[in-house]
């Protein structure tokens, strides 16, 4: 069913993201960072709750069993999301991509023919309306305002990031069935606007765009083909779940 | 030569060393962030009030902060971020210009909520006469 493969990749994106940056808690460049970016990563969990809830009806699994009971390729997040969290510069830079491509996802479900989703996205575009905030100043204050170090650390980081970022946008199989149905305008559109979000911040930050010749590079996810990097993110992500999968938290 | 290794990588990146014979130099002026002052105002109409300050590079960054810090848990309608240097701060030796301020009744307005008092049993008396 098209709305449940959308439900999906968004459920598993937001978890595995989640999970990603949960792993800078404790360790975070300096105490304030440490705390927003939890919290970011805070909120990302929340909002795979609140899709892998909205799944149930369709699936009959409980959110606990969508997020930890599954195989690897059963996930359908996409690879970038994946990615060890590297140095801080990979992360904000992953950080900065997916946010604003989720920001710009939900501003246009806020118009959703499928009504539970259409209030969800009322509801935390807020929330990651401060995700892109954030973001989008470090990304500027370390380019833009730092040193040609940081500056040129930053470029390093966009050119690994950017060909993975792509693979948000891998489309699906049920990419027009969601358009016909009014469900969501497809991640083709969704990828058009993301370009000119992006290109905004980038220039205001100095960095430039890498040019590629295979654009496709991030892509599998969405169809359970992933980096080898999920499956042991899984195992630690599910090792209490696993000790006792009926236990009541 | 060893450097100190903490459990906290915030510790050991910097590369403070184990021992040295003369003690490490002076850090460098401004190499670190500025405070800001945060102000929250909770509802419309309300003042802003401080709630705490943050360390940051930019106004913005302290914000991006302070939403954290000091608006993750109540609710708030909007911030204020002002850099701490910016704040004019009177003596605390000063303190001795607010005095007087308790002796001087005269200026409260409870002595002139008292007025209405007297004006009713005024009313009052003069009803009395009349009757």
């Amino acid at each position: 069913m098209a709305i449940q493969n959308l439900l999906l990749r968004m459920a598993d994106d937001a978890l595995i993201i989640g999970h990603r940056n949960s792993e800078w808690t404790g360790l975070g460049p300096i105490l304030e960072e440490d705390i927003a970016f939890s919290s970011i990563a805070q909120d990302k969990i929340g909002h795979s709750l609140a899709l892998f809830t909205m799944l149930q009806e369709f699936t009959g699994l409980t959110p606990e069993q969508a997020a930890f009971s599954r195989n690897a390729q059963d996930y359908t997040c996409c690879q970038l999301v994946e990615y060890p969290i590297g140095g801080y510069d990979f992360s904000l830079m992953r950080h900065f991509l997916f946010d604003t491509a989720e920001l710009l996802r939900y501003q246009l479900l806020r118009d959703s023919s499928f009504e539970p989703l259409a209030k969800l996205a009322k509801k935390v575009v807020g929330e990651i309306k401060y995700h892109v905030f954030h973001a989008n100043t470090w990304v500027v204050q370390l380019s833009a305002q730092g040193t040609e170090e940081s500056h040129s650390i930053m470029q390093q980081a966009l050119n690994t990031c950017y060909p993975l970022a792509l693979g948000i946008f891998e489309p699906s199989k049920v990419e027009q069935e969601l358009v016909d149905a009014n469900i969501f305008l497809g991640e083709k559109h969704l990828q058009n606007l993301w370009q000119d979000s992006i290109k905004e911040t980038l220039q205001k930050a100095g960095l430039i765009l890498p040019s590629l010749t295979d654009e496709t590079v991030g892509y599998g996810g969405r169809y359970g083909y992933h980096t080898e990097y999920l499956q042991p993110l899984l195992d630690e992500m599910t090792e209490v779940y696993r000790l006792d999968p009926t236990a009541e938290w | 030569m060893p450097i100190i290794t903490s459990l906290d990588p915030r510790i050991t990146r910097l590369g403070i060393p184990e021992h040295f014979d003369t003690p490490p130099s002076a850090k460098e002026e401004l190499d670190q962030f500025q405070t800001y002052e945060i102000f929250c105002r909770e509802k419309t109409g309300a003042h802003h009030v401080h709630v705490g300050s943050v360390h940051a590079p930019s106004p913005e960054i302290a914000l991006s902060f302070a939403k954290e810090q000091y608006g993750r848990r109540g609710k708030v309608l909007n911030m204020w971020v002002v850099k701490t240097a910016d704040v004019y701060v009177m003596d605390e030796q000063d303190a001795d210009m607010f005095e007087t301020a308790g002796e001087k009744g005269y200026r409260d307005v409870v002595d002139y909520a008292r007025v209405r008092d007297r004006i009713d049993a005024f009313k009052q008396k003069q009803q009395t006469i009349l009757e």
